[in-house]
């Protein structure tokens, strides 16, 4: 899985993307979170407060129950700020 | 017509190409953001402007559609900047062309209140004391709200 990273989110886990190979078990955003925040270090820094965290799978925002599977492009991010 | 793109634009020059070869146009509405200099202790130097290429303009036309849908536009054109940018420097250009002011100034207030919550633009501003992330503004979510419910 394509994982994208922006903003603030980019500068602390410390790359902008990476390919992930991310477990069958993990069904959908709210399952993909987790994973990541139990990866800790970097990823359970960045990820603590999920409430300031959108996500957008293959370009489009999208909630916490959005199914993903591999292949799947998937972006983190905080709140846009442009305008 | 949708633009993202690190260069500077000429708003007259934008301006006068959206209406120039449609006689039927009566008027054109247009908002221009421009990087802000808040001053006081935390005054800004510069601007980081990062987006998610490919989404961001999947968006921004997605949010130009809508406005085509809820008002009768004889043209549009959003011109959005990213990359280093200093106070006073252009961000973004919303403008839109309608026989009618009516249509002309409700769809560019609608596109400049949408595309601050909808597209995947952020700021970043270089003080002082280093990089700052801009945070998201409730005011901006609630501009876009009010469109929502009509």
């Amino acid at each position: 899985m394509r994982l994208l990273y922006f903003a603030w989110l980019r500068a602390r886990i410390g790359q902008a993307e990476e390919e992930l190979a991310v477990p069958a078990e993990v069904r959908d955003v709210a399952g993909l979170l987790r994973w990541l925040q139990g990866r800790g270090g970097r990823y359970a820094e960045a990820l603590r407060d999920l409430s300031v965290i959108r996500v957008a799978v293959n370009q489009d925002y999208v909630g916490r129950d959005h199914p993903i599977r591999d292949g799947d492009e998937v972006a983190l991010f905080p709140p846009v700020t442009g305008g | 017509m949708i633009r993202v793109q690190r260069d500077d634009f000429d708003t007259g020059i934008e301006l006068d190409r959206l209406a120039r070869d449609d006689h039927a146009i009566g008027g054109v509405a247009s908002f221009i953001g421009l990087v802000r200099d808040m001053g006081g202790p935390a005054a800004v130097s510069a601007l980081n402007l990062e987006h998610y290429p490919g989404m961001t303009e999947r968006k921004l036309a997605e949010i130009e559609a809508e406005a085509n849908r809820r008002w009768p536009l004889s043209a549009s054109l959003i011109i959005h900047r990213y990359g280093r940018l200093e106070p006073g420097d252009r961000i973004v250009l919303v403008a839109t062309a309608s026989p009618h002011r009516e249509a002309a100034l409700a769809a560019c207030h609608f596109l400049i209140d949408w595309l601050k919550t909808d597209a995947p633009f952020w700021k970043s501003e270089e003080t002082p004391q280093g990089e700052r992330w801009v945070p998201a503004r409730a005011e901006d979510d609630e501009a876009t709200r009010r469109w929502r419910k009509k």
